[in-house]
């Protein structure tokens, strides 16, 4: 397959960018998105040209590190797919196609397709977490957890963190990923402890980031490579308005 | 942890939002309930409309209150709209919508348009301010304020209908997607309910605009009056 790419191109996070047109030869259907990407640069290093940055790490779909909007799309054109798993077969040959950086205030561009999702990690670091006092572990089936309630914190934590919530929404929202992260740990008997500290604390430093309100257009929920539902956006609101209303019932 | 902190947050932005949108939309009803007894005739609209202005100074705590809900709706909708707009300082060069809607992605408009209809319904039929047909202050033959003959005539003037219409249409398009919009950010909607509560702002709507709207085009067309 021979495609065309217009690619946004960023030298540094204080450059203005823009979109860059390229070539690509030599594509097969079987590549992933990445690997097509992988070609574009060798080629672009061939001519002494600098490459473009793009973020991976895992390329299977767990890491949540490969981030760009492809066609107007936050990871591409097939349903619960990560950047890394969308193969070249949902392309054809001749196609033009528009690759941009995950766009938000609380993402800044680092460089090309490159974006700092540092804004998500104070997030966890504020709240996204169980404290376990030290000593050996627990028995393994000391906490019974209701069956309901396990697959509900499976079905959140599948969140791999990937910021596709953000930059699909309209808004630039970052609320599906703390309701998943705070959907998860709400669900379990060991999130108990800290329930309502969490749900304040994580929604306090997600508005700090400065990531926009949920206007309920579930553009994230229809991204999300995890097809994670954007119910968990109402429980999160139902556990902050808890906790800050009646914070000792 | 307080209100405060609920209102200072994002979350709690929207939630003011969805519980006085809930209110508004009762109004809504009700004010369009309260209406539709045009069909029962003059005798009927103005005995309930006399009924309202005898309630002397709880009419005004209603008006006052209904006021106040409309202002902390306006101040909680651009607080939200400049914080959401404030997130993607850099736009797209191509966006594709997957899931949202034109209802959704257009409240902001409908909003400020419902507002200017707000202000220039209460000049026509409450204060008469603006009156083309002329026909504000006239009284029946039991000396009530004449509502249903105000209405009649106000709505056979084919402009003033050309207003209502677009305006309900833009009303629902508000509350389609903002009654259901209301029931996630209150935390209600749940997996097992989301689909059913999906459909409950688009359900309203269609009620409120076939209600509204049978008024004064039926007055039009010269069926009712
Ligand atoms: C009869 C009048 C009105 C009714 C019944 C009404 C109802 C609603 C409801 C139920 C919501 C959903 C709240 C939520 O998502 O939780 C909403 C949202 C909204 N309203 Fe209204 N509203 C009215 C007037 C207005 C006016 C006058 C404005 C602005 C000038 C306005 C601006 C907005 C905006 C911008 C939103 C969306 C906020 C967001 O989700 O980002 N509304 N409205
Ligand atoms: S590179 Fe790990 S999920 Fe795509």
């Amino acid at each position: 397959m021979k495609l065309t790419l217009h690619v946004w191109r960023q030298a540094g996070p204080q450059d203005r960018g823009r979109m860059e047109m390229l070539q690509v030869d030599g594509i097969t259907s079987d590549m992933s998105f990445l690997e097509m990407l992988d070609k574009a640069n060798e080629d672009l290093i061939h001519d002494g040209k600098e490459p473009v940055a793009f973020d991976h790490d895992c390329r299977e779909g767990i890491c949540g590190t490969c981030s760009m909007v492809i066609d107007g799309v936050a990871h591409g054109p097939q349903e619960g797919t990560t950047t890394c798993q969308l193969h070249m077969r949902a392309f054809k040959d001749g196609d033009s196609i528009h690759i941009e950086p995950f766009r938000s205030r609380a993402f800044p561009v680092i460089k090309d397709l490159v974006v700092d999702r540092g804004s998500f990690d104070r997030i966890i670091a504020a709240g996204g977490y169980v404290s376990v006092n030290t000593g050996s572990a627990q028995d393994a089936n000391n906490l019974p957890v209701r069956k309901k309630d396990a697959d509900m914190a499976m079905d959140a934590a599948a969140c791999i963190g990937c910021g596709a919530c953000v930059a699909s929404c309209p808004n630039g929202s970052a609320m599906l990923f703390v309701a998943a992260k705070m959907g998860h740990l709400a669900h379990l008997p060991q999130g108990q402890a800290e329930r309502k500290e969490r749900a304040l604390s994580m929604v306090a430093q997600m508005d700090a980031e400065g990531f926009g309100a949920c206007s309920n257009h579930y553009e994230c929920e229809a991204v999300c490579p995890k097809e994670i539902p954007a119910t968990f956006i109402g429980s999160m609101n139902r556990e902050f308005l808890k906790s800050s209303l009646c914070p000792d019932s | 942890m307080s209100i405060g902190t609920t209102l200072k947050s994002s979350i709690g932005a929207k939630a003011l939002m969805a519980v006085t949108g809930i209110i508004l939309v009762l109004f809504v009803i009700g004010h369009m309930l309260g209406n539709l007894q045009v069909y029962l005739g003059a005798d009927a609209l103005n005995a309930y409309a006399a009924k309202l202005q005898s309630l002397g100074p709880l009419l005004w705590v209603i008006r006052l209150v209904l006021l106040g809900t409309f202002l902390a709706h306006i101040i909680a909708a651009i607080r939200v709209v400049k914080l959401n707009r404030a997130a993607r300082p850099v736009a797209y060069h191509q966006q594709k919508d997957q899931a949202t809607t034109f209802a959704a992605r257009t409240m902001w408009v409908s909003g400020v348009l419902i507002l200017l209809f707000a202000i220039y319904h209460v000049l026509h039929l409450t204060v008469g301010v603006v009156d083309p047909a002329g026909t504000y202050g006239a009284l029946d033959s039991e000396g009530r304020h004449d509502v249903y003959g105000m209405v009649i005539a106000g709505f056979q003037h084919w402009p003033t209908t050309a207003i209502y219409t677009v305006a309900m249409v833009v009303l629902c398009l508000h509350v389609s997607h903002g009654a259901s919009s209301m029931l996630q950010t209150l935390g209600l909607r749940r997996p097992g309910n989301a689909s059913g509560f999906d459909k409950v702002g688009p359900a309203l709507a269609i009620f409120l605009l076939i209600g509204n709207l049978s008024m004064p085009l039926s007055i039009l067309a010269g069926l009712v009056g």
